[in-house]
């Protein structure tokens, strides 16, 4: 998993409420192989991006120029509510989004991404609503997010703190995979179940 | 003297391994589902040199791609090569680890949350998971049942645990007696509607009440499964003796001495007078009537006998534009009745709303009539198909002119192919009306099994309590 540091890039404001995980990725491209050679990129925001005869829709915000280099998100609350698929995510990062800043996120995807080593982060309605009116009226301005100082930086220079759980902050730091992590502790493992499985047969 | 725990409160104390100072803790997962979505996690187990490490604790099923026309003619019904090979893949990785598969022409294959409970795979007091958000639907049986992504997912096959955070707990009690055609669903879309899809975020939903205590497991487990479009992490429901009797001689539910054990030990599980819930939310169940959903998110849903909002009347900003956009998706103008909605297709079935209750629902209401629409049922598990069968409501469903399919996700999520045309309207017994969710340009309407079927008799929405007694 690469490190999440820090972040300067082009930001794209996205006004819209609970966008869900079939919006971000239709199902249908779930089925779909992703390894090098195939990217989740074009899926992402598939049916807002381009109509039915795969044309791109020139009013999706991701079709204007400045804004076709995105590397952060700002929505509204409840981002990437509904399924489960991680496919969202993927489609996100092949994409070019690293981060996405938001009032709220889905449980799910909120977990989904870090295990990506995407940020979520996550700041007051009003100052996304801030950072969206910022980004509308200087097309393709760049946020700055810092994650040790847990700071975004906005357009003016101004800075706004976000709180991010100290777990997940070490892990999207060092870039750690949670199956080693969890490896880690065998012996403990192994003494819990046993207890559990002696004390509930019928479980294991 | 002790300290007052919730249902969930217990359920977590006796799952935890170990704690980090920082409050997180590693939880034993008792039982993990799999379907065919989960190969990117199975490609990465494999990609890390890993093998499931507690086969006898994982279940794979498949439901999401599997067909629910052709069914006999196996594997060469899935006309999608993508699709069959997602089908097969499931069942290699299943067998290469060691884990019971539940293939398509198993006798008992069937959607996996519906399979779980059937099966007494799923029983109170336990850790849950799959990669699937409607894993909260187990929660009914008292266990506490979640969705994970690709991720977590290969962290527990490798490692039948996981880190997690504890979430925060909320109860919703619901008081009072159902009406006449007021089932689990119209609970459910009524508690959404309430508190919104994000309402319960970040927290466990604990359905409580008089109204909860008289559903049948069938509601219970509806009421679990649309948990997650509250945004709750999960929803569960006291254990009680409906529990016990449904659970009682399931194929995978301890037997003997060990029942007894199980037993006593579930009766323990209920939360204690005097628990501390972060939130509590309170309904009056005899106030509730039949829901249906207008627009494309669940919260966007109302009694039948309104009529369709004016976005203006939206208090949030954001509620206001997502309903702007809701009705343009949907083509409706405020204040039409909902009732005049015209409805082109019908689909009764998925984890929500596949269960034997649900399809006599539906044939109490279609005995004797026809449906004007194009209609399908796809029974929830291949069981529940052979026992709708034996109580002859196919016969029903046939003479409506209705078509009956085998089990799986069907016009759910459309994976399979059953998909709904653009532009069309259909009233679906499933738990989502996002745009798209049912193909392209399809537009949803959520509803309960006997508003399904009301809807296939008129062509448009109905209050299904005009046709109940009203015989034809
Ligand atoms: S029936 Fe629908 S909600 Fe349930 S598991 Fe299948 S796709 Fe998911």
């Amino acid at each position: 998993m690469t490190p999440f540091i820090s972040l300067n890039a082009v930001a794209v404001p996205f006004d819209m409420a609970n966008v869900d995980t079939d919006r971000i990725i239709p199902v249908r491209f779930l089925r779909k192989l992703r390894d090098l050679a195939h990217s989740y990129e074009g899926y992402l925001f598939h049916d807002m991006r381009f109509d039915p005869t795969g044309a791109e829709r020139p009013e999706f915000i991701l079709n204007q120029t400045p804004w076709r280099q995105a590397g952060i998100l700002v929505a509204d609350t409840n981002f990437g509510c509904g399924s489960s698929r991680e496919g969202a995510v993927y489609a996100l990062l092949d994409y070019g989004i690293r981060a996405v800043i938001a009032p709220s996120f889905g449980d799910i995807h909120y977990a989904n991404e870090l295990q990506n080593g995407m940020l979520p982060v996550t700041l007051p309605d009003e100052i996304c609503n801030h950072l969206r009116a910022q980004l509308h009226a200087q097309p393709g301005a760049h946020l700055q997010i810092d994650l040790p100082t847990q700071i975004v930086t906005d357009t003016d220079g101004e800075t706004h703190p976000f709180m991010i759980d100290p777990v997940y902050k070490e892990r999207l730091l060092q870039g750690l995979d949670d199956v080693g992590l969890v490896l880690a502790q065998n012996s403990q493992i192994e003494a819990f179940e046993q207890a559990y499985h002696r004390q509930h047969p019928w479980l294991a | 003297m002790t300290i007052a725990r919730t249902l969930f409160d217990k359920i977590w104390d006796r799952h935890v391994i170990m704690t980090r100072p920082e409050g997180d803790a590693l939880i034993h997962i008792d039982r993990n589902f799999v379907h065919e979505g989960s190969f990117h996690a199975f490609g990465a187990l494999a990609k890390e040199g890993r093998q499931v490490r507690k086969p006898r604790q994982n279940f794979a099923i498949a439901d999401h791609y599997v067909p629910t026309l052709g069914r006999e003619q196996g594997l060469a019904a899935v006309a999608d090569p993508d699709a069959r090979h997602m089908i097969e893949l499931l069942e290699s990785h299943a067998k290469h680890n060691g884990m019971k598969h539940f293939g398509m022409a198993d006798p008992q294959q069937g959607i996996v949350h519906v399979v779980g409970p059937e099966l007494g795979i799923t029983q109170p007091g336990l850790t849950i998971t799959c990669g699937d958000s409607h894993t909260s639907t187990h929660g009914a049986l008292g266990a506490y049942a979640f969705g994970i992504g690709a991720s977590q997912l290969k962290q527990i096959l490798a490692t039948q645990c996981l880190w997690l955070k504890r979430p925060k707990t909320m109860r919703i009690t619901i008081d009072g007696a159902l009406g006449a055609g007021v089932s689990g669903k119209d609970v459910v879309l009524a508690i959404i509607a309430r508190i919104g899809t994000a309402g319960a975020s970040g927290h466990v939903i604990e359905f409580a009440g008089s109204a909860i205590r008289a559903l049948s497991i069938a509601g219970r487990l509806t009421v679990c499964n649309m948990a997650i479009e509250a945004g709750a992490r999960a929803g569960l429901i006291a254990p009680d003796d409906t529990v016990y009797e449904y659970l009682t001689g399931r194929p995978y539910a301890p037997q003997g001495a060990e029942w007894e054990q199980a037993l006593l030990e579930w009766q323990q599980l209920p939360t204690d007078p005097g628990a501390r819930f972060d939130q509590e939310v309170h309904l009056d169940g005899s106030q509730l009537q039949p829901m249906v959903t207008w627009g494309t998110s669940p919260e966007e849903a109302l009694a039948v006998t309104a009529t369709v909002p004016d976005p203006a009347c939206f208090g949030e900003a954001n509620q206001r534009a997502h309903a702007q956009q809701a009705l343009a998706y949907m083509d409706l103008q405020p204040g039409m009745p909902l009732t005049a909605i015209p409805i082109d297709y019908a689909f009764i079935g998925s984890c929500t709303n596949g269960r034997i209750e649900d399809l006599r629902a539906a044939a109490e209401v279609l005995r004797g009539r026809t449906t004007v629409i194009p209609a399908w049922i796809s029974p929830g598990s291949t069981p529940i198909k052979r026992q709708a069968e034996a109580e002859g409501l196919d016969q029903i469903f046939l003479a409506a002119g209705v078509e009956w399919r085998a089990s799986g996700c069907s016009s759910c999520c459309a994976m399979n192919g059953d998909l709904i045309p653009a532009g069309a309207r259909c009233a679906s017994t499933a738990n989502r009306n996002f745009e798209g969710r049912q193909g392209q340009g399809a537009r949803t309407h959520l509803m309960s099994p006997a508003m399904a079927a009301a809807a296939m008799i008129t062509g448009h929405i109905t209050d299904v309590r005009t046709l109940l007694g009203a015989s034809a």
